[in-house]
């Protein structure tokens, strides 16, 4: 799935661009990096509401494209910048973790259950 | 690639701030190598948790980086205080972290789990008081070569 498809079903708007031209392969969310850390997958796009700089370093370490921030949540400049030294883009949107995940898996985005 | 490389990264108790640095350096010096993808992202993902648990759990130490033809291999070790029992920290979903560490997206007693099922060779020891070293090596696919 592309993240422009991902930026529309979400209602999302990009915190962080440029978005990622690569396909999305997956999807997890989660607020705890200690799962994600768990759970990584190649080309995963990462919902969480965890907005503090771990969410942009566990990012980083697995490759991850792209980040969304659930909840209407922003995270603050630092962790943006971050982002942007990382070349992750950074989207948020005002749907819960469950209805993000919801809506993405439900437009075909599935999920990492299984290990890596 | 050929020859060893060795590389030295020492952690500090208690540096959120900075946690994850030594394994973002690890997965850079990986990538320069030319290691496989695949490879650096297990590398990494036990660094990181071991990197955490030196900051969270440990009074400091250090993760030694040793890229060998064939091979990549983390050994670890801390100052203390150890674990008091090793078979209940391997357990999945068990921590000791405070509440904290969980604010932070961490504690969520997967680490030593994950860390065992990135690596191909997993090794832990821990004396209490004195402290825990831990051996890792994450072999590369067969014909990738690292």
């Amino acid at each position: 799935m592309k993240a422009a498809e991902i930026l529309g079903l979400l209602e999302a708007s990009v915190l962080m661009g440029p978005l990622p031209e690569e396909e999305i392969m997956t999807a997890c969310g989660s607020d705890m990096m200690s799962d994600v850390l768990a759970f990584p997958k190649e080309r995963m796009a990462l919902l969480t509401g965890l907005t503090n700089p771990h969410t942009v370093r566990t990012a980083e370490l697995l490759d991850v494209p792209l980040i969304v921030f659930v909840r209407g949540k922003v995270p603050g400049e630092e962790v943006l910048n971050m982002a942007e030294d990382a070349g992750i883009c950074v989207i948020g949107t005002a749907f819960t973790l469950y209805d993000a995940c919801g809506r993405l898996f439900a437009a075909g985005l599935p999920g990492g259950t299984g290990r890596a | 690639m050929s020859g060893a490389i060795c590389e030295s990264y020492a952690v500090e108790a208690g540096a959120f701030g900075t946690a994850g640095e030594a394994s973002g350096k690890i997965k850079g010096v990986l990538r320069k190598l030319g290691v496989p993808s695949a490879l650096i992202r297990r590398v990494a993902v036990a660094s990181y948790e071991v990197e955490l648990n030196l900051v969270i759990h440990s009074l400091g130490g250090t993760i030694d980086l040793s890229v060998e033809p064939g091979s990549v291999v983390l050994d670890v070790a801390d100052r203390g205080p150890g674990i008091p029992d090793l078979a209940l920290a391997m357990q999945e979903g068990w921590s000791t972290a405070s509440d904290e560490v969980r604010m932070l997206g961490f504690g969520a007693g997967m680490g030593l789990p994950n860390m065992k099922r990135n690596a191909d060779e997993f090794a832990i020891q821990s004396e209490m008081g004195v402290g825990t070293r831990i051996h890792m090596r994450f072999r590369s696919p067969e014909g990738t070569g690292t």
